[in-house]
Formats: C-alpha cells, structure tokens, sequence
C-alpha cells in the first residue's frame, strides 16, 4: 500500500516535467555529463590526461586527439573529461555540504522562532556581506588550495542563500494547522521537522539544488582559474581555462572545449531547475 | 419601460478546460421586476456566482462559456452589448458585492478615492471634482463610515466597515440591480445583522432590485421576495417567499436544506442530513441531478431528466409532482 | 464515574499576547468546569477568544497565569512529557479541513500518525487495522485509504479529522468550530457523527463555534464569550430560554430565522463593533455597545454571578439573587 502512494506522487511530477521540452533537454544532457564523468576512466585513462609530449603541442583535433593538444602535448579530451569529473564532484559536493547546513539553520530557526532567528540569520548576512566568490576565495587561501578544501570553502559562501531561502519557505508552512495538529498528537521538534515541514518545503529545495550547483561549479571554475583551486597539473575546468589564456588567439579551442562543457553544464542544470520548479508546483494543475 | 427589469432564459453555462468540461449552470430561466428581491439560494457548487458573474458578463475570458441562453436587462440583450456599452453598464446600472471584503478593496488605494473611482467611471454629465467628492462623503453617510475615515486604507478598518465601503461603492451611482453574493457570509452574526439591516434600508430607499445569493435561508426569510433553489447548475424550485417557505410541497432538495438546519425553535435529536455528496459538475448523472441522494427517487428519476412542473407561482423540477407519473 | 468532579476545569485562566501596541487579552479570567459526558458549548463572535481558551486548555499554547485542571489534577505546571501523556486523554478538532491536514500525507497515514508517535501498538498491522476501524467509525470508505486531502471533499477531509482525534481514545475532545467551513449539508451529517460518537464512546466536547443553532442543538450547558471574558453561562435550554445578558440577547436576535412570519418586525441591530482587544479599559467591555448601559458599568471590573439555578451573568443590571448590590 505505501509504495504505490510514492509512487504515483513520483510519476504526476514526472508526467509535468515531461511535458516541458527545455526541462527534458536540459535532463538528457546532464545525464550525459555526468556519465561521462563517472566513466571518463573507462572513456579515456587518466594518465593520458597528464602525459606530456613536446612534440606534439598545440595539435588541433585529430583522429587520435578528438579535440587536439595542449601546451604540454597532453590530450585536450582526456583533460576536459577528468576536468569534468572533477568540476562536478567540487560542485555537487559544495552543493550538498551548503544544502545540509542551510536546511539546519533553516529548520532550527523557522522551528523555535524569535530570537533564535535573530541571532543565526544575523549571522548568515555577516557572511553573505561579502560576495560569494570572494568569501570562497579567503575561506580557501586560510585552508590551503586542495580539492577538499575547495568545496568546503564554496560550500561555506552558499550556506546563507539556502538558509535563507528554505527558511522563507519553511516560515509559510510552519504556522500551518496541520503543524499545530502534530504538536496535539504530542510529536516533537525533529519529527515535525522532518516528516512535516521539510516534506513540504522539498519543492524549493530541489530547484534550488540545481540552481546552485550550476552556480557552484562557475565559482569552483574562476577559483581554478585563478589558480586557489585544483593545482596543475590536475585537470579542471577552470584550471584549463587558466592554462588556455596565453594561447587565446593561437589556439582558441584550448578554450572553446572546456567552455563549452561548462555552459552545457550550467545551462542543463538551470533548464532543469526551471522545469522542476513548474513540475512540482501543484497550484499550475487546477 | 419594460415589464421586467432583468429577464434571464435558458442559461447554460460551461467551464471549459484542456482537460475536462465542468457543467456549471444548466437552463436556469427567470424574471425580476423593478424594485422585487430574489433570492438564490444553494451550498458549494450549485452555479450561484457563475449565474451573478454571468449576468455582468465577469466570466473568466478563457474558459468561461456561456453556451446558450439570453440575459435582458431593462429590455436590451446584454450578450449583445459591446464590450464599452457593457463597461458604462456595470457600476452604473448594475452593480455587484461579493463575499470576501477583504479582497474587494484595493489595499493601496484609500477608501474615498475608491469610491469615487466609481463615480469618475461614469461621470457622463461632466461633474467636477468637488461635486464627486461631496457625493463620495454622501455614499460614506450612507452607509455608517464617519467622515474623519474616508482618507484610510482598507486594513485600517474591520471586517464589517470593509464590506460598508464595498457596498458604498456599488451603490455609489444608484444602480437600479444590485447583485449581492453572500455578503455577510464572512461576517460575524451582529456584524451581519447590521449589514443586512442596512442593505435592506438603502434597497428600499433607491427603490431597487437585488439578487441576494446565499446559502442561509434565514437570510432569504427577511430579505427576499421570490427565491429560487439551486442544486448542480439547476433551479429546482422556485417561487415566491410564501410558496418556498410555507408551501406545501417541496422538492426533495429543498426539504433535506430545511432538515439539515438545527432549528433555534425546536429542539430535535438528530438533524435529517441529505446523504451522499454533490455530483461532479464534469460528469452529472443520467435523468435527475439530484437522483443519487434523493430518499424518494424512483425508476424515472435516474433516466428522465425532470421538466418544471408549475403550481401557479411555485415550480418544482421533480417528477414526483409531474401530471405524467401521476396520471 | 464520580460525576462531581468535573474532567475539566479551568480557573482564572488568562492568556495575553505582547503586540507592538500593548497587550492583547485574549483570554481574560475565565472560569469554567465541564462535567464528563458533557458538552460545553462556547460562543462568541471574533476576537471573544473562544478559540484560544480551547488551544490553551490544550497547552498548545501556554497560559499566562491560571490554573487548568484535568480530572481533579492541576496540568499547568506539566512538562513537556507529562503533556505527551496527556495527549492520550486530551484531544483537538480543528475548525479547517483543508489547513488541519499535511498535504502530503495519505488518509491512512493521517489517522495512524498519533497512534505511531506515541507507540499505542507495538506492530504494524495492529496500526492499520486501528485505522481501518476509525475509518470505519467516522465513515470513510475503506478505498479512500490511500487518497491525499486535496482528492477529497470539506466533509470527508472533517472526518479524517474527527478520526484522528479519537485515535488515541481521548476523553475531552475540543471541537474547534468543526462544521464551520462546511455546506449545510455536510455539517448536519458531521453533527450527527460526533454525537452519536460521544454516546458510544462516552464522550466529552468543548464546542467552540459562533452559530448559536449548532450550539443549541449539540450543547448541554453554553458559554457565551465577549471580548476574552465569560459573559453569561447557563444550561443550553435555559440560555434560550432566558437570555439574561444584553450581549446575549443581541447575538440571538441578530441571527436571521428562516421563519417569514417574523420578516416584518425587523430586529434592530446592535450598534457599533467590537472594541480593541489590546489594553482594555477596566469595566464592563460590552458597555460601549450595550442599550441598557449605564455609569456604573464602566467603574469596575463586573464579575459572574449566579442569577439562579447555576445560570451565571456578568452584567449589573441583572437581579442577582444571592448578592443584592
């Protein structure tokens, strides 16, 4: 009996999002991105990403280097799709970690009201204060440039945007009657929280998940960029781009690739956030 | 002059989505004279506010269908009115008030400028803006708002001055109908009290006709002159106040509205609910409407739709009074 | 049962709000006992406080002074898990069918929540066959199992309602305005449902609401409420009967009768509206409002006083025959 309610709540919200073609555009090809991320070892080995040949620099695409060369003689292909491994993991991951902690502040703050409220989103808009790449940028050179400490950094700048926005959401369900009506039927603080009111602020989350992993991943790329990031040799998107700059007007699709992989990324993400937010939005049916 | 001030035939009216067709208002005919007051009375979903929105031509542009049927109002047939000619109609000649004070009122917009908006719109006879305010004060009057009031915002006031403003507003230019859909159904009980009162006394004052829409019969007993009974889109009876009240016969529907009231005059144990719920207005049922719920349905109820069956004045959609059955 | 001690009781309970402009008394100085099997029905129109006084009594909201009492036993000072216990004897029904129920949530799971939250049964198939007979008893149909709220009607989502307050077997049930959101109709079937409830299972309702027919016909003994405070309290008959009380008699003779009969001696309206809550002045708070108002009435404070055979009124011009004035 229980699994055929899920389901069908499941199925109504894929049946709308269906109907949207930018949204299934947008869900087809970020599926593939992220095949190839989880398969790019088997696509093409690492080690071809990192193998530096003289000889053979700058090369554009060719049969054996699908998109051409680098400055080093290392394969542009490999180096995008474990670039992209990479770029995904950091925003996927910042992503969550920002998810998490902005869903707890939320939850805390909607939940008991006033005057912890005041204090903890005080305190978000001290760190919002200052712009999310920059707080990224110093959270990072404090902790020292590592993949990790990359997501831990972007995940730290994009904690007050969830907070705040789940909380604005969570605010309109928890002076519902049915919350009331739990608290008759004695439940308390975390179940209210988690079967109650974050089940009915899971429409605003979801599309904000994929509208800040889109963002995110653009902010891990600018700090690769500027070299706080992923260290070379390590291929990353942004890293790339870094690395493609001296050779922008020789050799432009040492740039276009990675660019292109970027967009392609962010605009699936947004695209599928937008029709997520349709498909879920249950006022649109009657 | 004509005869009658308005006069409704045959109605139908549909909704009309991508996916379903909802049946809101099936065939409803009647007549109302200058001056008289008739009641509709019905719960949820009976066709009520479509019928009042129809009468102004309000429905929803996209998926408001008026299918059949014609409305004259003091002789012109207002399905052929043009869109301006319909606009200098409404506020002037017809006005409405509708439920929920609360969303009638511009919250941006002060009380007085609301009302005078009304008089601006149809100012034909080229009045200054002096003589519109003056006449806005007269409308506050009217209705019990002080004058030191008119310069605030709706939120400023309660529930009840919200809807006296509301009502200030439709009668602003002495339309000759009003239309009132529950006005007082948001209302606390003294609040209502008054209102009614005062809606009564400024109806007999301009001398004019008003459709009263509610479901409370008790409302219908002192305001109403004719009454009809709506049940899924239909009248399923009508007639006047004595004929709905201390009639005689009644159709099934009509009996179960008057059972399920707690009487405040005699105690009884239990209350006589009609069982059963509405019909879907997307797929009504074959023959009566109201064949489904009816404790005297009998085999032609649930085939043949019912034809009014007239007693004089008093008309009943039922089969149970029809000649046909009963020989 | 001991009849003499009631199952509820509530002294000089008050519970005020801090507003930007002052203090809102939304509860001020209410006594009250309800006796088991009984039904106390309060009225008032809004801003009375009714509702209040019934989520307080519950402690979903928290009194500001007062004391309430369940069976004899003071549960003001209860802590939060003493108060989960008493939700097992102490129940809510909430005037909204459509805000009263998680959206999310299927008609099953609404009803079996509280008998999951506080472990009624040890196995699951004891939950749902609990919730089968609820079902049963406040009749849904078994299909409606796994529908959602929004699939059903005003009528069927009030029964859920009903059903889910009785799943932990209470006592006292507060009926917040439960039939007020729904057609005519549908509230006679939803009266006639939680009376036939209340004879089966020996209940007890508070039942708040602002219709004075539906007060008449389920209560057993009335209060009548006016801005925080009990204005009148008496034996339903006798309240009808006899209304004592110029707010009383003006609430029941502003409600329009469905009698045309009576259509051509127009009541006359009561006049003016209800005062502000926030700060009020000491005195009697109908005085602005009341016809037969006079000095006296705005001094001090009126309290209740038995005019005769446990009929109870708060105003001063009503003989009193146990305190001449």
């Amino acid at each position: 009996m229980e699994k055929q309610k899920k389901q069908s709540q499941f199925k109504e919200v894929w049946r709308r999002l269906k109907k949207s073609k930018p949204a299934m555009f947008g869900l087809i090809v970020l599926s593939l991105l992220i095949l190839t991320a989880l398969f790019a070892e088997q696509i093409i080995p690492y080690k071809k990403a990192l193998e530096m040949n003289a000889a053979i620099r700058l090369k554009p695409p060719s049969l054996e280097h699908i998109f051409g060369t680098d400055a080093y003689g290392r394969d542009l292909f490999a180096r995008v799709l474990h670039g992209g491994r990479r770029s995904l993991l950091i925003g996927f991951g910042a992503t969550a970690g920002a998810l998490f902690f902005g869903w707890i502040i939320a939850s805390i703050v909607s939940y008991y009201g006033t005057r912890v409220d005041n204090l903890l989103m005080r305190l978000m808009d001290i760190i919002a204060a200052v712009p999310m790449t920059l707080m990224a940028l110093a959270v990072v050179s404090a902790l020292g440039p590592t993949l990790q400490n990359l997501i831990i950094a972007i995940a730290f700048a994009r904690i007050p945007t969830f907070a705040r926005i789940i909380r604005s959401s969570m605010l309109s369900v928890v002076d519902a009657e049915y919350i009331e009506a739990a608290h008759a039927g004695g439940a308390g603080a975390l179940r209210i929280i988690l079967k109650h009111i974050t089940p009915n602020v899971s429409g605003t989350m979801i599309v904000q998940t994929t509208m800040a992993t889109a963002q995110l991943i653009l902010i891990a790329a600018s700090l690769s960029f500027l070299g706080l990031g992923v260290q070379l040799p390590t291929p990353e998107w942004g890293a790339l781009l870094s690395e493609a700059r001296e050779f922008m007007r020789t050799t432009p699709l040492l740039m276009v690739f990675p660019g292109i992989f970027m967009v392609l990324t962010s605009l699936s993400l947004n695209l599928l956030g937008d029709g997520l937010r349709d498909a879920l939005d249950p006022k649109l049916k009657s | 002059m004509n005869e009658y001030l308005l006069e409704v035939e045959d109605l139908k009216i549909d909704y009309q989505t991508d996916l379903e067709t909802v049946h809101a208002v099936n065939g409803i005919s009647f007549t109302l004279e200058k001056g008289q007051t008739f009641g509709i009375v019905g719960e949820t979903g009976a066709g009520k506010t479509t019928t009042a929105l129809a009468l102004l031509r309000l429905l929803p542009e996209r998926t408001g269908k008026l299918r059949q049927g014609t409305i004259r109002f003091d002789g012109k047939d207002l399905l052929k009115q043009s869109l301006h000619d319909m606009q200098s109609l409404r506020g002037k000649r017809m006005a409405m008030i509708f439920q929920d004070p609360m969303t009638s009122l511009n919250p941006v917009m002060r009380v007085e400028d609301q009302i005078a908006e009304a008089l601006m719109l149809h100012n034909t006879d080229g009045k200054g803006k002096a003589e519109i305010m003056a006449r806005t004060d007269e409308v506050l009057e009217l209705v019990g708002i002080l004058p030191e009031r008119k310069r605030d915002y709706p939120h400023q006031f309660s529930g009840g001055m919200k809807q006296r403003v509301v009502i200030a507003m439709a009668l602003a230019c002495e339309p000759e109908l009003l239309i009132a859909d529950e006005p007082t159904t948001a209302l606390d009980v003294t609040i209502q009290a008054q209102v009614l009162s005062m809606i009564r006394e400024l109806r007999d004052r301009l001398g004019m006709s008003m459709i009263m829409i509610t479901h409370d019969l008790g409302i219908i007993a002192q305001t109403c002159d004719k009454v009809a009974v709506m049940y899924a889109g239909e009248f399923v009876e009508s007639g006047t106040l004595e004929d709905i009240f201390t009639g005689e016969e009644h159709h099934p529907y009509t009996q179960g509205l008057f059972g399920s009231i707690p009487n405040l005059a005699v105690k009884t144990d239990r209350l006589n609910p009609i069982g059963g719920m509405v019909p879907d207005p997307t797929k009504l049922p074959e023959g009566c409407y109201f064949s489904p719920r009816c404790p005297h349905c009998m085999d032609i109820c649930r085939q043949v739709h019912p034809q009014d069956v007239k007693r004089g004045t008093h008309t009943i959609k039922c089969h149970l009074f029809s000649e046909v059955t009963h020989g | 049962m001991d009849k003499t001690v009631p199952i509820i009781e509530v002294r000089n309970l008050k519970k005020y709000f801090k507003v930007s402009k002052g203090l809102l008394h939304a509860v001020d100085g209410v006594d009250m006992q309800i006796f088991p099997r009984q039904t106390m029905g309060v009225v008032g129109e809004s801003g009375c406080g009714k509702t209040t006084l019934g989520r307080t009594i519950l402690r979903l909201i928290e009194p500001t002074s007062g004391d309430i009492l369940f069976k004899g036993e003071s549960i003001t000072g209860y802590s939060r898990r003493e108060m989960r216990r008493m939700r097992n004897r102490m129940q809510i029904i909430f005037q909204d069918p459509y805000s009263s129920l998680d959206p999310r949530m299927t008609v099953s799971e609404l009803i079996s929540e509280y008998m999951i939250i506080n472990r009624t049964y040890k196995t699951r198939n004891e939950i749902r066959k609990a919730t089968a007979d609820l079902m049963e008893t406040v009749g849904l149909a078994e299909r409606l199992a796994n529908a959602y709220p929004h699939e059903l009607d005003g009528g069927r989502r009030q029964r859920i309602g009903v059903a889910r307050a009785l799943s932990l077997n209470p006592g006292f049930i507060v009926c917040d305005e439960p039939v007020s959101a729904l057609d005519v109709s549908i509230q006679a079937q939803i009266l006639n449902l939680l009376m036939d409830l209340q004879e089966d299972l020996g209940l007890t309702y508070m039942f708040v609401t602002h219709n004075l027919a539906v007060v008449k016909h389920i209560s057993d003994r009335i209060m009548v409420m006016y801005l925080g405070q009990v204005v009148e309290l008496a034996d339903s008959d006798d309240l009808f009967r006899d209304p004592r009380h110029p707010y009383t008699r003006a609430l029941l003779s502003s409600i329009p009768i469905p009698d045309i009969s009576m259509r051509d001696s127009p009541i006359e309206p009561i006049r003016g509206e209800i005062s502000s809550p926030i700060n009020p002045v000491v005195g009697c708070r109908f005085a602005a409002r009341c016809p037969e108002a006079t000095e006296a009435c705005t001094g001090r404070d009126i309290p209740l006083r038995d005019v005769g055979g446990g009929h109870m009124c708060a105003c001063l011009k009503v003989d009193c025959r146990d305190n001449p004035d």
